[in-house]
């Protein structure tokens, strides 16, 4: 596809941009609350503030971002290969049986650290199972993969309700969600880590996870920038006649991609059930699939920038409950529609202020033509 | 005679369910033939239903009410016109950004304006629309047969209802017998010919996106002035994208989309009536399977096992201009 655009030097395509409309998504945030009858600096305040002003509170941020951090390198996966996964909601979600059948089968007779790689495995594998059918759809019968993921997310949505209510759910107990489960199902907080900050965790349930989600992060920049697989990947979302001139298998790479898209997503089960709640429960997704979307657009895709892009939404969750605490007219829906601008202005309109920058770069790179060059 | 009561009630429920269906699936109808995707349609349709709650409320005009719905649609349309067809930026991108801006601020503005929970008042009778007797319904009821079919299933509808219906074949004529719709058509298929016969693209896509706007506010304001009396926080429940679902099954078909949506209108009345009630040699059936089923059966057709749903070939390409 053709570029209409300049080539801008990489900082500024990967910092300057990015950052221009999360301000500018962030600045129509601020018109809300001012609609809403609030001070927009106030709510900043209390949102920092919530977010990282003491040790318990930098340890929930954390515990959001791990989610986040799977969530956004499974949209991410995909996005190298030309899909968009919308579906990193319906395969979490499904990867949470994965993890609930490894605890409850292993809890009570095993420690967590031989529970926690078979609950890897499993949610890593239901995961992967939910967007193998819309990959294989794709890649053999040519069904677009957007609506096919919606739709898979209803049906997941559907299933899991099905299966809490009447499969999963302990006899006689009446709330929709498995056992609490033993010490084996419980992962053990990463306090040591900020008490080398000098923090204290407090009750929030940061967690082994993060560790996880890291290397994760660590794998998917391996597996794009240094494999073969990744290489053909991204031939395919570049351009995929190219891909097939080049012999590359499109179907076969469409549903690998999906797979490992759907692990990833699948991952992200880990930190509710088995870091927070120690049971699974209905809908304990909560959007985090969606916001996996934002954090992947505003991280341009790069694990590098998804890791930063996961903890910044980690403060809105964090910072927003704090918010809410404070003034009560502005609820925890505030952050959805702050994730809704930044997928607006980081992704539908990444490229509305891209022309004004260019000019800004194209005088001043006459003046400098140093780093003109540099950069292209 | 008490069966066939049951069966008039449930296809009285399924025609009152599928009239956002159908409103919003033609919405899409006329984005995605101009070859604009667009899965904001539920997010169009809860602003909307949102701003004509809220307006209703506020002046007690139903007309009021639903003017604000079909101006808060439009203006979310534009919005996925500038980022699709302006910007050309991802479609489904931009949907998706709309649907969440609207889930959010419908609830942070109701809290804020009106203080119930995210809900907007409850609307008195002449805030919200009417139900529309015919002649002579009373009086043909006890007639068998004939009676409940006229004065249940035909009569007593809200005139959203019938609107509703009669924009199905309205649709078939602009699209396929107009110069606009045959233009619109050619947009979504090869919009570099439209451009060569010296029509501007992005005009038509523009106005597309318009229609879009319009339909989806009538399917808002049917679901806060006419199924219930008021907005409640997320009332959409997921509709736009079941319409999104029935637009594909029809296969981009106007008459298709209204039998889709009268069908996944079905499985929902039918899995509200079967709640506790054991189907006659299935058995009980899982409620959540027929909620499911509509997505269930959408994905079966994708993989074409029934038929091939073809989209608009251009759809989901932002159109550039030669340079």
């Amino acid at each position: 596809m053709s570029n209409p655009y300049a080539k801008l030097p990489a900082w500024a395509e990967y910092g300057l941009i990015p950052l221009v409309n999360l301000v500018v998504a962030f600045l129509v945030a601020g018109l809300v609350v001012l609609l809403v009858g609030e001070n927009p600096l106030n709510a900043a305040y209390h949102m920092i503030n919530g977010a990282f002003g003491r040790g318990e509170y930098i340890g929930f941020t954390l515990y959001y971002a791990t989610t986040f951090i799977f969530t956004g390198l499974s949209v991410a996966v995909a996005f190298h290969a030309g899909l968009f996964n919308i579906g990193s909601e319906g395969q979490a979600y499904i990867g949470g049986i994965g993890v609930a059948l490894a605890c409850l089968w292993l809890d009570k007779t095993m420690p967590w650290f031989v529970v926690f790689p078979l609950a890897i495995v499993g949610s890593a594998a239901f995961g992967a199972l939910w967007a193998f059918l819309p990959g294989w759809l794709q890649a053999k019968r040519g069904s677009h993969v957007v609506i096919t993921t919606i739709m898979f997310n209803f049906i997941a949505s559907s299933l899991m309700v099905y299966l809490l209510t009447r499969v999963l759910k302990p006899l006689g107990s009446m709330a929709p969600q498995t056992r609490t489960f033993e010490a084996g199902g419980q992962l053990p907080k990463l306090d040591w880590l900020l008490s080398v900050f000098g923090l204290e965790v407090g009750n929030a349930p940061f967690n082994v996870s993060f560790l996880l989600a890291l290397l994760a992060a660590f794998g998917v920049w391996v597996l794009i920038w240094r494999t073969k697989l990744g290489y053909e990947m991204r031939t395919m979302g570049f351009s995929p006649s190219a891909a097939r001139y080049a012999g590359m298998k499109e179907a076969r790479i469409t549903v690998i991609v999906m797979m490992i898209s759907g692990g990833l997503a699948g991952l992200m089960a880990l930190n509710p059930i088995m870091g927070e709640q120690f049971r699974m429960q209905l809908d304990f997704v909560q959007g985090a699939g969606f916001v996996g979307i934002a954090v992947a657009l505003m991280g341009r895709s790069h694990p590098a920038g998804i890791i930063p892009a996961a903890i910044l939404f980690g403060m809105l969750y964090q910072g927003g409950a704090e918010i809410a605490f404070e003034m009560p007219s502005i609820s925890r829906d505030m952050i959805v529609i702050i994730q809704g601008l930044v997928i607006l202005f980081a992704g539908a309109l990444e490229n509305m202020f891209r022309p004004a920058i260019g000019r800004g770069f194209a005088t001043f790179g006459r003046r400098f033509p140093v780093a003109a060059e540099r950069g292209a | 005679m008490e069966f066939f009561d049951t069966i008039v009630a449930i296809l009285e429920s399924t025609i009152r369910v599928s009239v956002p269906l159908i409103f919003a699936a033609l919405a899409g109808l006329f984005t995605e033939r101009a070859g604009v995707f667009d899965i904001g349609l539920e997010g169009k349709m809860l602003g909307a239903a949102f701003a004509a709650g809220a307006v209703a409320a506020v002046t007690g005009s139903v007309l009021m009410g639903l003017l604000a719905a079909i101006l808060i649609s439009v203006l979310l349309s534009l919005v996925h016109g500038y980022a699709s067809i302006t910007q050309r930026g991802s479609q489904i991108v931009s949907g998706v950004a709309i649907n969440f801006i609207v889930a959010g601020s419908t609830v942070i503005l109701g809290e804020a304006w009106f203080r119930q929970g995210g809900r907007t008042p409850a609307l008195d009778a002449d805030a919200r629309f009417q139900t529309v007797t015919f002649p002579f319904a009373d009086a043909v009821k006890d007639v068998p047969i004939f009676g409940p079919i006229y004065s249940n299933l035909l009569s007593g509808h809200f005139i959203l209802t019938y609107v509703a219906f009669l924009l199905v074949p309205f649709s078939w004529w602009v699209l396929y017998r107009t110069r606009f719709g045959l233009r619109l058509r050619a947009v979504g298929e090869n919009p570099g010919a439209v451009d060569t016969a010296g029509i501007s693209v992005i005009w038509l896509r523009y106005r597309a996106v318009i229609c879009c706007g319009i339909l989806c506010g009538f399917a808002g304001a049917y679901l806060s002035l006419a199924m219930s009396a008021g907005f409640v926080k997320g009332m959409t429940a997921g509709k736009g994208y079941i319409a999104l679902a029935a637009l594909i099954f029809a296969k981009w078909r106007p008459v298709n989309i209204m039998m889709a949506c009268l069908l996944f209108g079905f499985l929902d009345a039918l899995a509200i009536r079967l709640q506790g009630n054991p189907l006659p040699f299935i058995g009980q059936v899982p409620v959540q399977l027929m909620q499911a089923l509509p997505y269930i059966l959408t994905v079966i057709l994708l993989a074409g096992f029934i038929g091939k749903a073809v989209p608009p070939k251009a759809g989901g390409v932002p159109y550039v201009k030669e340079r």
